[in-house]
């Protein structure tokens, strides 16, 4: 695959007007290529948590009872580029938007519905909800409403790591809004002096809320600043699952390796509002959401796919039928999931010792 | 021939810091972060290290123990090395997080109150949170000190009720050097977050014999350090002292006061306040905090709920005044509650004295 295949500038319409970006990938691809079994994964991942955050628009919009919830749809190959990247044991932190981060990192979806219902089947047994999934066992240390929080998570489990001699990373989600608070950059700060390994991924998504972010931006790009805490920063197409990963395993070899911390911003585009109530057309307009949804992350992954025949469209259509039957499951068995009792209201408030858990 | 094994006496710091080396010996998984709770940090190419050790000195001596590996200073960001240590403690560590003054929390709220506290709650409890956060408060009170206290508004609070109002997190305030190693190791081993509040100012009243081996002093628990039948008189911290220096003064006008060190703010051991108070028949709480939304009056609230019946007279609180800590030594001595406060407090509910 040349370089020239790769090259590609990424548009940012805006009503200020508009600013285009080079990829970093324009400069050449340095990692081969996934695996064949990669490359599926990602295509089931993606198209997973599409079909996840569709389906739960649905819901919402039928009056099904989810809670707050903030949709990720159209910054999936953000989360699969990167969890692509990592094995099952290493972790991440996530944000308020957290849905596909737990997808890709092997959550699964019939516990984060049930969770979604506030069932006891759920992955937080009910007591978290959109905003608070978690699932330790596959490393995901959990959806953080709080901006900004799970990087310095992240920052911890990384130490964790360190101390105990472990091979795990640790990727933090953030979003271009959390760039502006302090946690991330005392984060960053400390992951650099301690050689910590952690990949920070920012989804620059264009909106915090409302905001866009060449308001609340003093950069250019997130990426510049990583030059103040000593580490690479990249800027890459974050509608580009394989320009996403290609930044990741990059970075988590670097990780893996004692040599740091990376940054990672990763331009993308949030396709419905910043929750599930949110009007998008006070604040951006329509042809800028044309524009951004013209460039569809798994769309684009698909017809590359297969115009270099790597992979066959039977194979992707059956991936997709999977997910449909797999979500299908995911809505019955969070609908036929018991409430929680009342009694649980006081469970879980305080950590058991050892021996109480043990009995 | 008996022989009595010499009982050595630490101060505080000393007890909080044999606490914390003893559970480093035991588990490899412990680690100590915080602003120079070494000092000097990376400076031992010149023969620098261990400079500082916390404003107790708990941590004096553990980097030449354990390494910089475990003992870690920070740089100041308490939001972000606090967040580091919730994430650690989520991941396999037991991290012990020193802010250095009570005064700072305000930099790292977020982190106790939204992160470390609820975790374990709103995750369905699939995670422990094995976190200790150290920190220290108070006042130099009615102590004419030549040096240290007389640190303004910002660096002499006593902040129980901003913490002790957070479900999920324990909140101790050890008084001794005995109850500080116990419920330092307590916390340790506790696989939740547990807040220790070490007072800045006790001085020879903590200093005291301390058991060379680990023991534990339990969380959740007050402590009857002084058995009275006339009044309960409920201290925290360093106003268990003032609480003791108040009974002593009572007893030798014939008022027989029983004094509870009031070891663990969150979870409260009601029960033995209010067994205490059903004797007694009469209360006074006395805390080193502002009065508004304070311990004190939540202790007077849950005895007035399920104790009025045994209570013979109104319950009366002793607190500081609702206004930032003074500098002026003569203004923080009068901000700070003294023992002829409670002694007033105490003559009111007999009818007698000023």
């Amino acid at each position: 695959m040349g370089a020239e295949n790769m090259s590609r500038e990424i548009e940012v319409q805006s009503k200020t007007g508009s600013h285009s970006i080079s990829s970093t990938r324009t400069a050449g691809f340095t990692q081969a290529l996934p695996s064949r079994e990669k490359l599926l994964w990602m295509y089931e991942h993606l198209t997973l948590i599409r079909e996840f955050e569709e389906r739960l628009k649905w819901l919402v919009e039928t009056g099904v009872p989810v809670g707050a919830v903030h949709y990720y749809t159209g910054q999936e190959a953000c989360a699969v580029g990167v969890c692509a990247a990592l094995e099952p044991n290493d972790w991440i932190a996530s944000t308020h938007r957290g849905h596909g981060h737990c997808i890709a990192k092997g959550v699964e979806v019939h516990r984060m519905m049930a969770e979604l219902y506030g069932k006891t089947t759920g992955s937080n047994r009910g007591k978290g909800g959109s905003m608070h999934i978690t699932d330790v066992r596959v490393g995901m240390l959990g959806v953080n409403p709080i901006v900004g929080m799970g990087a310095t998570h992240a920052v911890g489990a990384a130490l964790s790591a360190k101390v105990r001699k472990t091979p795990q990373v640790a990727a933090s989600f953030f979003g271009e809004g959390a760039a502006a608070i302090g946690a991330i950059h005392e984060a960053m700060n400390l992951a650099a002096i301690w050689r910590l390994p952690v990949i920070f991924v920012c989804e620059n998504n264009g909106y915090a809320q409302a905001t866009p972010v060449e308001y609340a931006l003093s950069v250019p790009h997130i990426a510049d600043r990583a030059a103040a805490y000593n580490m690479p920063g990249v800027t890459v197409d974050g509608q580009d699952v394989l320009a996403v990963w290609e930044a990741a395993v990059t970075a988590v070899e670097r990780a893996r390796a004692g040599q740091g911390p990376s940054l990672i911003e990763c331009m993308t585009y949030r396709y419905y509002g910043h929750h599930q109530g949110d009007d998008t057309h006070r604040y951006r307009a329509k042809e800028e959401e044309e524009a951004a949804r013209a460039r569809d992350c798994i769309r684009r992954f698909r017809e590359q796919m297969l115009d270099q025949h790597l992979l066959q469209a039977e194979e992707l259509d059956a991936i997709e039928a999977e997910n449909r039957k797999k979500i299908d499951g995911a809505v019955a068995f969070a609908e036929a999931s018991p409430l929680p009792d009342p009694a649980d209201l006081f469970t879980d408030v305080y950590v058991p010792a050892s021996e109480e858990k043990r009995q | 021939m008996t022989t009595t094994a010499a009982v050595r006496e630490l101060s505080f710091g000393q007890a909080i810091n044999e606490a914390i080396r003893q559970e480093m010996r035991r588990d490899p998984t412990i680690v100590v972060m915080g602003e120079d709770v070494a000092g000097g940090a990376g400076r031992a190419h010149l023969g620098f290290v261990d400079a500082w050790g916390g404003p107790l000195r708990a941590t004096r001596g553990l980097i030449i123990e354990f390494g910089p590996e475990r003992v870690l200073d920070t740089p100041i960001a308490e939001m972000g090395f606090l967040g580091a240590g919730v994430g650690a403690a989520m991941s396999g560590l037991r991290p012990i997080v020193e802010i250095m003054f009570v005064d700072l929390i305000g930099c790292c709220y977020d982190q106790i109150m939204n992160q470390a506290a609820k975790m374990h709650y709103m995750m369905g409890g699939q995670v422990d949170l094995p976190l200790v956060i150290r920190t220290a408060y108070g006042t130099r009170g009615g102590d004419n000190r030549t040096y240290g206290g007389g640190a303004g508004a910002q660096h002499s609070q006593t902040l129980y009720a901003v913490l002790a109002h957070i479900p999920g997190l324990k909140v101790v305030v050890p008084s001794t050097a005995y109850n500080a190693k116990g419920l330092t190791i307590s916390a340790i081993r506790d696989n939740g977050p547990v807040v220790i509040l070490e007072h800045k100012f006790l001085g020879l009243r903590a200093k005291g014999p301390v058991p060379e081996e680990a023991y534990t002093v339990p969380i959740g628990r007050v402590e009857i350090v002084r058995r009275g039948r006339d009044v309960t008189l409920c201290g925290i911290g360093r106003m268990t002292h003032i609480c003791a220096e108040a009974a002593d003064s009572l007893l030798a006008e014939g008022i027989d006061a029983e004094v509870v060190d009031v070891l663990t703010l969150s979870p409260l051991d009601e029960d033995t306040i209010l067994e205490s108070v059903s004797r007694t028949r009469r209360l006074v709480v006395v805390d080193e905090d502002t009065p508004t939304a304070s311990m004190a009056r939540d202790i007077a609230a849950r005895v007035a709920d399920k104790g009025f019946d045994n209570l013979d007279a109104p319950i009366k609180t002793v607190t500081a005044p609702d206004t930032p800590v003074p500098f002026s030594a003569v203004l923080e001595a009068h901000y700070t509650p003294g023992a002829a406060q409670v002694i007033s407090a105490v003559h009111s509910l007999f009818g007698t004295g000023a």
